[in-house]
């Protein structure tokens, strides 16, 4: 150890610290200047970016000897006018949605804006191209540095009642971009022991252990190691309780690599600095498959003996006679389509701290279910549901694969064995092992249309790689063949999907839970179908494009159906792209562009079962409005949308709500944030409890309606027809939650299960879109560049237009990666840069157009969006690149060398 | 077991070598690599940062032509003011990583880590850039193409440094172009990369160096390719898709095959003799 000097806001700070340990630690650790976030811990990710003397580094590629002497910028620690200006201009654009990356991209963007106080759009991307986003597609953080230095003009907050349809700042945002908000690695108190895994690197594996307790003596610092022995409870959770089978360390075989074994507990530093390579255990390695064809094969090895074939689930809706109706078609399209293991790849590795408070075991950790999160920690540690606590830390992104437990039951452990604070930190490349993909499909369906363009018929299987245990594959299976048709009308229908256990990743939840992989298959096989009735693309859509009073596959008559509203908007930027396209290519040989479309439908909540959300909405003695938003916000925004409902329906200005957040010990459940369910569910129930509270507060006045409702000083005023009413809160009396009126309401969307043939209702709400993409190919080499995406998205009621336009954009950066780059091998892309995600230069031009055909069903008529955004961006990709070069993408992502293939094979 | 840490931050090149010399250090500059290749908090070993040793950064002209120092960041050849036959290397630099990454990586550092898609080589290669290596007992100089091996492998012995990158002033005539394809804009590790440095005279090619990288074990010149070019125009149809493919043994892995490497290094080699011969037009 020695001491370095740090110059940090004109300050000189002395570190005690080793020279060769990351500058990220020593800022985080030592200066406990929290806004460096650590994403990947290789300068891939960029969320660690701080300034040294004036220029941009990521803190974690810097030993700390090297920045001895030096002045060094962080967040919270530069100069306070330039902040206050970007910080207002992220706010005011929604720049920032979960926030993990915002304090780099405020760093990298200060270098920038010194230099260049009013840079343009390229300027932009070279400066803020180190640093990844998941959340936004980068738009408006372009817009929102571009901006910074320009005179903005502050709109005054909406009058009560009005919240709705307002693109208000996001009601959390100000910890976002002043590097002040918690996440999972954010809060961890002093003498707090570390938790780390060991972890299978075999894909298939038995094992045994040595001499624990040898081991342990032989490394100074460790406290303890915890084996499944150690495990009081039931050793297997799982998301959907049925189908529970995965332990929380393993027992004596793992199935897939990464998957932990054992933890060690000890001293951080200690702990830390161990390699673990000598940690007793000994591998005996098995039969292993990695796909959905070799795990459903003859040789296969079961990886859990009572799934016969590794057969966790199949799926099917089956209506009218496919069979001979496709027989009758006048042109039928077959085809074949494959998809990859794709990463979630938030920038926030999985992170939290526990402790005990009494008799009752607190975790702090992110997620996107925090009730689902208790119930599967408690089951693993064998206590009492009350004697958990989940309380979620800001989370870094989610995207679906923060559901299911990662950590939470692990700290659990170690925290009832060592009595002691505990904290883990999952490293990228653990991070990447250990998180839950979107599922590899193989696809095959065939399309069948009458003369006039009709779609007559439609079959379609799926073989869905669900990995080494079941987390959302039956969903999975279960959604695959209720959306296969698209938003289209399809009488004569058979849609089947099985998920295959292999030793690959576990397959879960990722933002669309499969439909994504489905729609890349009906989509292009509609491009095929039009191209042989000679109908235009979008035409062809249009005319088979469900309608008010259609049904479905399923045999659900829909109401307030969107989706000739989205194609209609698109239908005016279809025919000028084609023009410009056209004109194009006549001159251009080496490049070619072409245009691609396609469309969405999603059911919002789950699949025909229960999942009701609850929102408390009090006010307290001191005069306090007291939203209980359980909808855990994963940088969607429901901390904002679900406080706009609340308030309009109690007719109160939005400012004046206090959010209690998703604490499990003080907020009612809401249920998990997946299935683009949030804004929908858990905005129904705020509604309901916006207007209790109000029916409450008018039954207390005697009044027979409010014109203004506010709290002034301790006492409730309700004015009506200029006569005001005042009540003094202290002197009434208060709930057992510490509340003098309150409403608590629940709501669960009306579904039904579904039969045999996959019949019944199985969502009460769906929303509806369709996304056109232009690209450009590079005809030698394969690449293609998506130039321009055009988004029309049916949500019932925009809720707040800036963050919906914010999903919109970002579902579009996943949607590319999914269709161009995202390709995830276990083994081999472990890490940021093997694994690519989309960066700020590989973004489209985006527009955004909101179509609101309300839903009675949805709360002031919204419906979901969060998933319905990724769907039809790949297949509008891979669409536009056959339009482009005739070849037609089988297997995304379509990398170049698949491209050329492709292209090469549709030459000859 | 816990591995017993040193770090040392000599000021003088003598100390630094002497150290080397006396025991097994890990040498540290930018830490791009090093830091990427542990998941630790810090650097494991013992290590030995030259970057306070002023003598190893920088760019000079010599008699005998360029010298860029070990630790000479990206950022650093990118700013620095460099004759046209070295635009190909500055043109790399900005393709490294993004700002945060060429603020840090100095360029023996790319050399050291020998890396098949290191970003550095294929310009260097056409530079017939050579390296200058020193240890407590002398200094020897070895050709770029001599001293990396194979992927991660060098010649570099363990008690030497880099010190310094020497181009010839033979070589720093004509101009030169480098081009570097991956599947995404920023970031990226490349699938391919081509370098060319072109002498012309009166319309013929005198001298040409390409160079390929990212498509074999180690990034290489293509002289079956360069002897096609010599006494013609600057086209690049002289550069066939066998001639290519000839000349290099391209791997696969998962950014791409090895078919698609031959067919797009061939064609990336073109194109960037195609912008040579128009940096060449506009130039003149």
């Amino acid at each position: 150890m020695t001491s370095i000097t740090l110059n940090i806001a004109h300050q000189t700070h002395i570190v005690k610290t080793h020279m060769a340990r990351r500058l990220s630690e020593v800022l985080r650790d030592d200066l406990k200047l929290k806004s460096v976030k650590i994403g990947c811990d290789a300068g891939d990710c960029g969320a660690c970016t701080v300034l040294i003397d004036g220029a941009q580094h990521c803190a974690c590629l810097v030993p700390a000897g090297q920045a001895d002497g030096r002045k060094i910028e962080t967040l919270e620690t530069s100069e306070p006018q330039l902040f206050a200006r970007l910080q207002d201009s992220f706010l005011d654009h929604g720049a920032a949605q979960c926030g993990i990356c915002t304090p780099g991209m405020m760093m990298a963007a200060t270098e920038l804006l010194r230099a260049v106080p009013s840079p343009d759009q390229a300027q932009v991307k070279e400066a803020l191209a180190g640093v990844l986003c998941r959340c936004t597609g980068y738009h408006k953080i372009i817009a929102a540095v571009m901006d910074a230095n320009s005179q903005t003009t502050v709109c005054p907050p909406p009058k009560a009642g009005h919240a709705v349809g307002q693109p208000i700042r996001r009601l959390d945002g100000q910890a976002k971009v002043n590097g002040t908000e918690v996440f999972g690695a954010d809060f961890i108190p002093d003498g707090t022991l570390l938790v780390r895994a060991i972890r299978a690197q075999h894909y298939h594996a038995d094992f045994e252990f040595g001499d624990l307790l040898a081991w342990i003596k032989m490394h100074a610092g460790v406290e303890c190691v915890i084996t499944a022995a150690d495990i009081a409870g039931i050793n297997c959770y799982g998301v959907i309780p049925p189908f529970a089978d995965q332990p929380a360390l393993a027992e004596k075989t793992t199935r897939y690599r990464g998957e932990p074994v054992a933890l060690v507990v000890g001293d951080p530093k200690a702990l830390e600095a161990l390699g673990l390579d000598d940690f007793p255990i000994s591998w005996t390695p098995r039969p292993h498959s990695l796909t959905q064809a070799d795990g459903a094969g003859p040789d296969a090895t079961l990886l859990h003996d009572h799934r016969q074939e590794n057969t966790l689930i199949r799926g099917n809706v089956v209506s009218g006679a496919p069979d001979s109706a496709m027989v009758e078609a006048a042109h039928v399209v077959t085809g074949q389509f494959e998809t990859s293991y794709v990463e979630h790849a938030y920038i926030e590795p999985e992170a939290g701290v526990a402790w005990m408070e009494a008799d009752v075991l607190c975790i702090q950790a992110c997620t996107q279910a925090p009730v689902m999160d208790l119930e599967d920690t408690a089951k693993v540690l064998g206590l009492p549901l009350n004697k958990v606590r989940i309380i979620p830390s800001a989370a870094g992104g989610g995207f679906g694969a923060k559901l299911d437990v990662t950590l939470q039951p692990l700290l659990g452990l170690a925290v009832l064995k060592t009595g002691m604070p505990c904290s883990m930190v999952f490293s990228r490349s653990e991070s990447m092992q250990a998180s839950t993909k979107r599922h590899p499909g193989s696809m095959q369906a065939s399309i069948g249309a009458d003369a006039a363009g009709k779609v007559m018929a439609m079959t379609f299987h799926g073989d869905f790689n669900t990995g080494a245990y079941a987390s959302w594959g039956p969903t999975v299976a279960t959604r695959v063949p209720v959306h296969a048709s698209g938003p289209y009308l399809t009488p004569n229908y058979r849609a089947t999907s099985r998920a295959v256990h292999t030793n690959g990743p576990t397959s879960g939840a990722f933002r669309g839970f499969g439909v994504p992989q489905a729609a890349i298959t009906q989509e292009s096989l509609y491009d095929d179908l039009a191209q042989k009735c000679g109908i235009d693309r979008l035409e062809f859509r249009r005319i088979n494009a469900l309608r008010d009073g259609d049904v479905t596959p399923c045999g659900q008559t829909l109401q307030a159906v969107g989706i000739i509203d989205c194609l209609d908007a698109l239908k005016p930027h279809w025919d000028e792209f084609h023009a410009e396209v056209t004109a194009f290519n006549t001159t251009s040989l080496a490049h070619k562009r072409g245009i691609g479309i396609a469309s969405c439908w999603y059911g919002c909540g789950n699949t025909g079962l229960p999942n009701p959300s609850t929102v408390r909405f009090g006010i307290t003695p001191d005069g306090q409005f007291n939203l209980h938003q359980g909808a855990t916000d994963i940088g969607q925004g429901s901390n904002t949308v679900i406080a706009q409902i609340a308030a309009d329906a109690l007719g109160v200005q939005v400012g004046m709500i206090n959010l209690v957040g998703p604490d499990t010990a003080i907020t009612p459940d809401c249920g998990k944030t997946s299935a683009s369910r949030q804004t929908f569910i858990t905005g129904r129930a705020a509604e309901a409890s916006g207007l209790a509270l109000r029916a409450a507060i008018l039954r207390l006045t005697n009044l027979t309606h409010a014109d203004e409702i506010t709290l002034e000083g301790g006492m409730l005023c309700v004015r009506q027809d200029q006569n005001d009413q005042k009540i003094s809160l202290k002197d009434l009396p208060a709930d057992a939650n510490g509340y003098v009126l309150c409403a608590e309401e629940t709501y669960d969307p009306p579904t039904t299960t579904l039969d045999e043939n996959g019949q019944g209702t199985p969502y009460a709400v769906y929303g509806y879109g369709a996304q056109i993409a232009e690209v450009e190919v590079d005809m030698a080499l394969g690449t293609t560049k998506v130039l321009r995406m055009i988004a029309a998205h049916d949500v019932g009621r925009a809720i707040n237009p800036q963050l919906a336009e914010g999903q919109i954009e970002g579902g579009i950066a996943q949607g590319l990666g999914l269709a161009l780059m995202e390709e995830y091998l276990p083994g081999e892309t472990e890490n940021l840069h093997n694994y690519l995600i989309p960066t700020i230069g590989d973004m489209p031009h985006i527009t955004s157009i909101l179509i609101e055909i309300p839903d009675t069903e949805g709360p002031m008529g919204a419906k979901g969006l969060g998933e319905h955004v990724l769907i039809p961006t790949a297949p509008a990709i891979l669409n536009g690149i056959h339009h482009a070069t005739g070849a037609r993408v089988t297997k995304v992502p379509a990398l170049p060398h698949r491209l050329l293939a492709a292209i090469k094979a549709s030459q000859t | 077991m816990t591995v017993i840490n040193s770090y040392l931050r000599p000021f003088a090149l003598e100390h630094a070598l002497e150290e080397l010399a006396a025991g097994s250090l890990r040498i540290a500059a930018g830490c791009t690599d090093l830091f990427p290749s542990t998941e630790h908090k810090q650097l494991q070993g013992s290590i030995l940062d030259i970057t306070r040793i002023k003598s190893l950064r920088g760019i000079s002209d010599t008699d005998d032509g360029i010298r860029i120092g070990a630790t000479t960041t990206w950022t650093d050849l990118i700013k620095a003011d460099l004759p046209p036959a070295c635009r190909g290397l500055q043109l790399a630099a900005q393709k490294v990583g993004a700002l945060q990454i060429q603020n840090r990586g100095t360029i023996a550092g790319n050399l050291c880590n020998a890396s098949p898609a290191a970003d550095g080589v294929p310009p260097l290669l056409t530079l017939d850039a050579k390296v200058e290596l020193q240890s407590k007992g002398g200094t020897r100089v070895v050709p770029l193409h001599d001293f990396i091996i194979g992927p991660r492998k060098t010649v570099l012995a363990e008690t030497e440094l880099i010190t310094a990158l020497l181009i010839p002033k033979s070589s720093l005539t004509g101009h030169s172009h480098f081009l570097k394809l991956g599947a995404r804009a920023y970031l990226v590790i490349s699938i391919a990369m081509t370098s060319a440095r072109l002498v012309v005279r009166n319309g013929v090619v005198v001298e040409a160096a390409l160079a390929i990288g990212s498509c074999g074990p180690v990034a290489t010149r293509v002289p079956q390719v360069e002897a096609q070019m010599i006494g013609k125009a600057v086209d690049p149809v002289v550069i066939t898709d066998d001639l290519v493919a000839t000349a290099i043994d391209p791997i696969a892995d998962m950014r791409a095959n090895a078919a698609y490497r031959a067919i797009s290094a061939a064609e990336l080699l073109r194109r960037t003799v195609l912008e040579l011969a128009m940096d060449l037009e506009a130039a003149t």
